[in-house]
C-alpha cells in the first residue's frame, strides 16, 4: 500500500515539476509548483514527519507561493511580454546545463546506494523534534534563526526609501 | 467493515451535511440580522417566517445562466471556486464536536481525526484558502477581479503572521497541539479565554481579516471594486464562492470556541450531568448542543460587526496588521512566557 502511495506521489512530484519548467504561462508554473510542494509534503508524511509536512505546506504553499503569485499578478506577465533571449545566451545555457548534467551523472552513477534506516521512527513527531532541536542542535538552530533575522532586516533596509541623506 | 471506520465515515458525511446546512441558514440569518439592525423586516415571503428563503436562493443560483468570459482562462476559472469550497470544508475534520458516545456497546469519539499537529493543520488550511480567490480573480481577466485577488493575498499573508503568533502563545500555555486536548484541558478549570485575553482578541481580529468579512472585506468591497474577485462569476460558481465564505465563518467560529471557550465543555458540567443523571451519550449530546450554541453566538457576532462597523481603508488595514497586531502578539508571547516562568511551569 505504502509503495503505491510513494510511486503515485513521486510521479506527481516529477510530472508537476516538469510542468513548472515547460509551462508558457508563469501563473501556471507557480500553480504546478504548489502541486509539487504538496506531493513532497505527502512524502514527509510517509516518512512519519508530520511536523515537517505541515510546516512545509504552511511556509511554501501557504506563504511563499502566494507571494510569488502576488508579484506575478501585479506585474501581469504574459507570453508576449516575456523577453526573448539572445542566441549566445541560449547556447551558453545549454552548454553549462549539459556540463552540470555530465558532472552529476558521473558522480552519482558510480555511487553505491544504501537503504536508509531510521534510528527512531517517531523522530518527526513534533515533541521529539522540538526536544532534539532545542537540546542537541540548539546552537545551529539559533544561528540559522539569527541568519533569517539578518535577511529580514536587510530586506527592510533595501526597500526603505532614503528620507534624509 | 470495521465499526470504527464505519462510524468515521458516517461522521464525515454528517460533518459535511451540517456544515452545508449551517452555511445555508447563515445566509438567511445574515439577511435577518441586517434587517433587524436596520429596522427592516428582511426576507419573510418564502415559507413560514421566510424560513425557506435559502432554498429559494439556491434554486435561483442553479437556474441562472452561466457565463464564462471569452477571454478568461477557462480551466482556472472553473478551478477557482472549487478550490475555495474544498479548502473551506477541509478544516472541519479536526474540530472536536463532543466527547464520547456509546453505540452498539462500543465507545466512539465525536471527532473525525485527532492529529498531534492539529493546530498547525488548521493554520495550514487557512493559509491555502486564498488560492481559490487568487486563481478565480486572475482567471476572470478583469481588472476589478485582479485588484480583488491581489488585495486578498496581501491581506491574508499580513494577518496570518499575527494569527500564527497568537496561536504560539496559546500552544505555550496549553502545551499541546491537539485540538481535543486543548478542549479537554478546559473542562474543569477556566477557559483559555481567561488566560489568553489578548491572544483571543488578536485571533478574533485576524479571523475577520482571513474571512474577508467586513470591516476587512477589501477583496470584494462592492462600492469600489464592483464585486472584487467574483465580479465575472455568475450562477452556482458565484454561489460556491459566497457559500465558502459562510462555511469558513462556521468553521472559524468552531475553532475560536475550541481554542478559547472550552469547546463542548461548559461550567459546572460534572455537577449538572450528575444532577440530571445523564448517561455518557446524553452528556455528550448536551455538550455538543452547548458547543453549537457558542458557535452560533460567534456567527452572530461576525454578522453584528459586519452591520455595525464601516469598511477600513486599505492602508489602515495594513497599518493595523503590521504595526499594531504583530507587536502586540509578540508582546503576548513574552508575557505568557514570563507568567509561565513565574508560576514554575518552565524552568
Amino acid at each position: 500500500m505504502t509503495h503505491y502511495v510513494f510511486y503515485f506521489l513521486s510521479f506527481l512530484a516529477i510530472l508537476s515539476g516538469l510542468m513548472v519548467v515547460f509551462s508558457k504561462n508563469p501563473i501556471h508554473s507557480v500553480l504546478y509548483l504548489v502541486i509539487t510542494f504538496f506531493a513532497i509534503a505527502g512524502h514527509y508524511i510517509l516518512l512519519n514527519a508530520q511536523f515537517l509536512a505541515v510546516v512545509h505546506i504552511v511556509v511554501y504553499a501557504g506563504a511563499i507561493m502566494v507571494l510569488f503569485l502576488y508579484v506575478l499578478m501585479l506585474l501581469n506577465l504574459n507570453v508576449s511580454a516575456e523577453p526573448v533571449k539572445k542566441t549566445w545566451v541560449k547556447v551558453a545555457g545549454v552548454i553549462s546545463g549539459g556540463m552540470l548534467l555530465l558532472t552529476l551523472v558521473a558522480t552519482f552513477g558510480k555511487a553505491e546506494t544504501q537503504p536508509l534506516i531510521q534510528k527512531d521512527a517517531t523522530i518527526g513527531v513534533t515533541a521529539n523534534l522540538g526536544k532534539i532541536l532545542f537540546n542537541e542542535f540548539a546552537l545551529p538552530f539559533e544561528i540559522s534563526s539569527v541568519l533569517l533575522l539578518g535577511a529580514m532586516v536587510g530586506a527592510i533596509m533595501l526597500s526603505k526609501k532614503e528620507v534624509n541623506k | 467493515m470495521e465499526a470504527g471506520l464505519l462510524f468515521k465515515i458516517i461522521l464525515v458525511v454528517a460533518m459535511f451535511a451540517v456544515s452545508l446546512l449551517v452555511a445555508m441558514y447563515s445566509t438567511f440569518l445574515e439577511r435577518k440580522v441586517s434587517a433587524w439592525m436596520q429596522n427592516r423586516k428582511g426576507p419573510n415571503r418564502a415559507g413560514p417566517l421566510g424560513l425557506l428563503q435559502p432554498l429559494a436562493d439556491g434554486v435561483k443560483m442553479f437556474m441562472k445562466e452561466e457565463i464564462i468570459p471569452n477571454v478568461s482562462n477557462k480551466a482556472l476559472f472553473i478551478i477557482g471556486p472549487c478550490v475555495a469550497m474544498t479548502t473551506a470544508l477541509m478544516a472541519g475534520a479536526l474540530i472536536p464536536w463532543g466527547g464520547d458516545i456509546e453505540l452498539w456497546g462500543r465507545t466512539f469519539t465525536l471527532q473525525v481525526a485527532d492529529l498531534n499537529i492539529g493546530v498547525l493543520y488548521i493554520f495550514g488550511i487557512t493559509s491555502l484558502g486564498v488560492y481559490g480567490i487568487m486563481i478565480g480573480g486572475w482567471a476572470s481577466n478583469n481588472k476589478y477581479s485582479l485588484m480583488g485577488a491581489i488585495r486578498a493575498s496581501a491581506q491574508m499573508i499580513s494577518y496570518e503572521i499575527a494569527m500564527g503568533l497568537a496561536i504560539i502563545a496559546l500552544i505555550m500555555s496549553t502545551g499541546t497541539m491537539s485540538l481535543k486536548e486543548i478542549a479537554d484541558q478546559q473542562d474543569a478549570g477556566l477557559a483559555n479565554f481567561v488566560y489568553q485575553p489578548l491572544g483571543f482578541l488578536i485571533f478574533l481580529i485576524c479571523a475577520f481579516a482571513e474571512l474577508n468579512r467586513a470591516p476587512f472585506d477589501m477583496p470584494e468591497s462592492e462600492s469600489e471594486l464592483i464585486g472584487g474577485y467574483h465580479t465575472e462569476y455568475s450562477s452556482m460558481k458565484l454561489g460556491l464562492f459566497l457559500f465558502a465564505e459562510y462555511i469558513n465563518m462556521f468553521i472559524s467560529s468552531a475553532v475560536i470556541v475550541t481554542f478559547y471557550f472550552g469547546g463542548y465543555h461548559f461550567p459546572f458540567q460534572n455537577e449538572i450531568n450528575e444532577a440530571l443523571g445523564l448517561s455518557t451519550t446524553m452528556a455528550t449530546a448536551l455538550g455538543t448542543g452547548i458547543m453549537f450554541l457558542k458557535v452560533f453566538f460567534f456567527i452572530f457576532f461576525f454578522m453584528w460587526i459586519r452591520w455595525t462597523l464601516p469598511r477600513f481603508r486599505y492602508d489602515q488595514l495594513m497599518r493595523l496588521g503590521w504595526k499594531s497586531l504583530i507587536p502586540l502578539a509578540i508582546l503576548n508571547i513574552l508575557v505568557t512566557g514570563v507568567v509561565m516562568w513565574m508560576n514554575g511551569k518552565i524552568n
